[in-house]
């Protein structure tokens, strides 16, 4: 019996591009649900009652939620194309940075795309800082995963694309070719993937979308 | 497996993080070694073994360090795969046991946390928090004696302190977080896994976690708590 898969996703979440290059790099096929997280979907809310978020995996009526748990549910469920490394200390260390991604990375990027003024002033320190470990960790290699992408460069992905749209929406440049020459290498290799290539969202859209999640997040209280 | 330095752990005897890593070691019987760290002196060790977080647990096996007390959990799963697995073997069950325990930390333990350190109505507000997402963990049970099934796995030893660490600051806030009535199925949970001998052996003592917290929660608030 064929596999039945759905991603429930929207077109701007970086967490469900994670499980669609996943999905693809597999060579798996999948319908798309788009939600519009202003008015959820029924669907959505039974398969994640928890979060009620995007992605949402679902597998033969199964579904799973979380993006690196998905990640490391399609990895066990498909052999093909491995994104983990086989030896356990390895595969802890891919688990580790994409960990890292999500619980100190990110926010520390979105930190800055939110803040003005002295706040920000504060926030683009800290996300040099957990951008300086990524960097150190690449080590010369083209990708996290060796030769081809794997489990910590789609979970730090996203960065290829909304880093250069959070520096042009801030006017502040956060990877400097000198100062970070790895990841700048990195971004470039990794968006040459055809898998990452086909399935970035519509720039200018993003664009938008960035500067509104910046302009919401500064207006004065009581606004909105 | 290649013999070398074995297995340490660095851990603290009022980590609930440490606790869980050592949870998983003992339920496998697996040999290490202890190293308790001196907090808040962290040492060279500890440093140099997690330059990233500087934080513990950090397991170091045949001299190779593994940070944060979930993958080492995992790692130690993978590597001692035949002895007790903690992880079950089916993939959607397993992707259920990450969510859970993900869920633990993620929202668990910041509300019972934010309760722990906030005062008034903003407590309250917390405290209600806490409260359901400790229900929704119930659910994760689906019934089930342990969230492993019918013996300790994963999710249980990685959710069990939440119930015993709620408990407390319960005590020390005077909110009822972990509710009988209110979440039966959980508290018989918790009974459950803190029945198990090897899971009882390394818990610490009751009185100098409650003191320790204690501690914590006067220089929070400046307070005197009863």
């Amino acid at each position: 019996m064929a596999d039945d898969l759905k991603v429930f996703r929207t077109w701007s979440s970086p967490f469900a591009l994670r499980i669609i290059w996943a999905l693809q790099l597999k060579g798996l096929e999948y319908e798309t649900i788009f939600e519009d997280l202003s008015q959820k979907s029924p669907l959505l809310l039974q398969y994640n009652p928890t979060y009620k978020k995007v992605p949402v995996l679902v597998h033969n009526g199964k579904p799973i939620s979380e993006s690196l748990v998905i990640l490391e549910y399609i990895e066990e469920t498909w052999n093909q194309n491995p994104l983990l490394p086989e030896d356990p200390y390895e595969r802890a260390k891919a688990r580790f940075w994409a960990k890292f991604v999500d619980e100190k990375l990110l926010q520390s990027v979105i930190d800055v795309l939110v803040t003005e003024g002295n706040k920000q002033e504060e926030a683009v320190p800290r996300a040099k800082e957990n951008l300086k470990y990524i960097e150190e960790e690449l080590k010369g290699n083209k990708f996290f995963g060796g030769a081809t992408i794997g489990f910590t460069d789609i979970a730090l992905g996203w960065t290829a694309r909304w880093l250069p749209i959070i520096e042009e929406v801030t006017g502040i440049k956060l990877i400097e070719a000198d100062t970070f020459p790895r990841i700048s290498e990195w971004m470039q290799n990794f968006c040459d993937v055809p898998v990452i290539k086909a399935n970035w969202p519509p720039y200018d859209k993003m664009v938008t979308k960035v500067q509104g999640t910046r302009e919401k997040c500064l207006a004065p209280k009581g606004t909105n | 497996m290649a013999a070398g330095e074995g297995v340490k752990l660095i851990g603290y005897w009022a980590s609930p993080y440490a606790l869980r890593v050592e949870w998983a070691l003992k339920l496998k019987g697996i040999e290490y070694e202890y190293i308790e760290e001196d907090l808040p002196n962290k040492s060279a060790l500890l440093l140099q073994c997690n330059p990233v977080y500087k934080k513990l647990p950090v397991l170091i096996h045949d001299g190779k360090p593994v940070a944060e007390s979930l993958l080492i959990i995992e790692y130690v799963d993978e590597v001692w795969k035949e002895k007790y697995p903690l992880l079950p073997r089916d993939p959607g069950e397993r992707a259920k046991a990450r969510f859970w325990a993900k869920f633990t930390d993620e929202k668990c333990v910041p509300a019972v946390m934010a309760t722990f350190t906030s005062q008034g109505e903003e407590q309250e507000k917390h405290a209600k928090e806490a409260q359901e997402n400790l229900k929704t963990l119930e659910s994760g049970l689906e019934g089930k004696p342990f969230f492993g099934g019918e013996t300790i796995g994963f999710v249980d030893i990685s959710a069990a302190w939440i119930g015993i660490w709620a408990k407390i600051v319960g005590e020390i806030v005077n909110i009822k977080l972990v509710d009988e009535e209110k979440m039966p199925l959980l508290c018989a949970w918790l009974q459950g896994v803190l029945e198990n001998p090897i899971i009882k052996d390394c818990l610490p003592p009751g009185e100098k976690l409650l003191e320790h917290n204690r501690g914590f929660h006067r220089m929070l608030t400046g307070a005197a708590s009863t």
